[in-house]
């Protein structure tokens, strides 16, 4: 549920998703659900040139599976606050053991 | 990982259910099939492409891995139009600066090529790490 929760975070953030085959996709970050299906609305794609098959799309759904990376815009992490929730998660799975 | 009730006592030992793919996660998976119709497949190799018109589809949920809106043009009856919708227009029928259009053909036969090409570079290069004492595995294809 961590990664749920903090993708939902960079809500309307400009991200870039590096797929399994390579492609590498940058947009804004519309939507996440469950099972970290991804929208990105006016989506490029990096080395273009390489991968033209996405030339016309403008906003693409992403299945949460062939993600392979989601490269996050640094400056919009608050990385004392994911430390904190890294250890709440950590917590909480260890008292149920 | 959610907390899982006991083994019922005297009966079998049961194994944790997320060891497995339950049918209800398959049915989950596969409960949003799509029809498409008046479907163009688009095939690229090299530098050429070809527009090949199939006609309708029937897709397995499962099997879908990213869908893409394309820009079409009466998108901008429900809009004012301004010069980003125009863009967008533009869009719908862009395709990158060395790529040309050919017929099926010719886009098979260049894709045909560039696949032996693969298979040829991904040989020698299973070759030479096979000297070094790597396997590679799936060698040649696209797995997701």
């Amino acid at each position: 549920m961590l990664f749920f929760s903090f993708f939902k975070t960079l809500v309307e953030q400009q991200v870039t998703v590096e797929l399994k085959n390579d492609i590498s996709i940058r947009g804004t970050l519309k939507s996440v659900d469950q099972f970290l299906n991804i929208k990105l609305d006016d989506i490029e794609v990096l080395e273009e040139l390489k991968y033209p098959h996405l030339s016309s799309v403008k906003n693409v759904f992403i299945r949460g599976s062939v993600v392979r990376y989601v490269h996050l815009p640094a400056a919009q992490v608050d990385t004392a606050l994911l430390e904190d929730a890294t250890r709440r998660e950590a917590a909480t799975q260890a008292s149920k053991k | 990982m959610e907390e899982h009730d006991p083994p019922p006592q005297g009966g079998p030992p049961q194994l944790p259910p997320q060891m497995f793919t339950t049918a209800a996660q398959l049915l989950d998976l596969t409960d949003t099939n799509l029809v498409l119709t008046e479907s163009v497949e688009r095939i690229f190799a090299r530098d050429v492409y070809a527009d090949i018109p199939r006609g309708i589809f029937l897709v397995r949920g499962e099997n879908v891995l990213l869908l893409g809106e394309v820009v079409w043009v009466f998108d901008s009856l429900q809009l004012t139009v301004s010069a980003k919708i125009w863009q967008d227009l533009d869009k719908d029928d862009y395709v990158p600066e060395p790529y040309r259009e050919v017929s099926d053909n010719e886009a098979h036969e260049m894709q045909k090529q560039e696949k032996e090409d693969r298979k040829a570079t991904d040989k020698s290069r299973a070759k030479k790490l096979h000297k070094l004492g790597f396997e590679v595995e799936h060698a040649g294809e696209n797995l997701f």
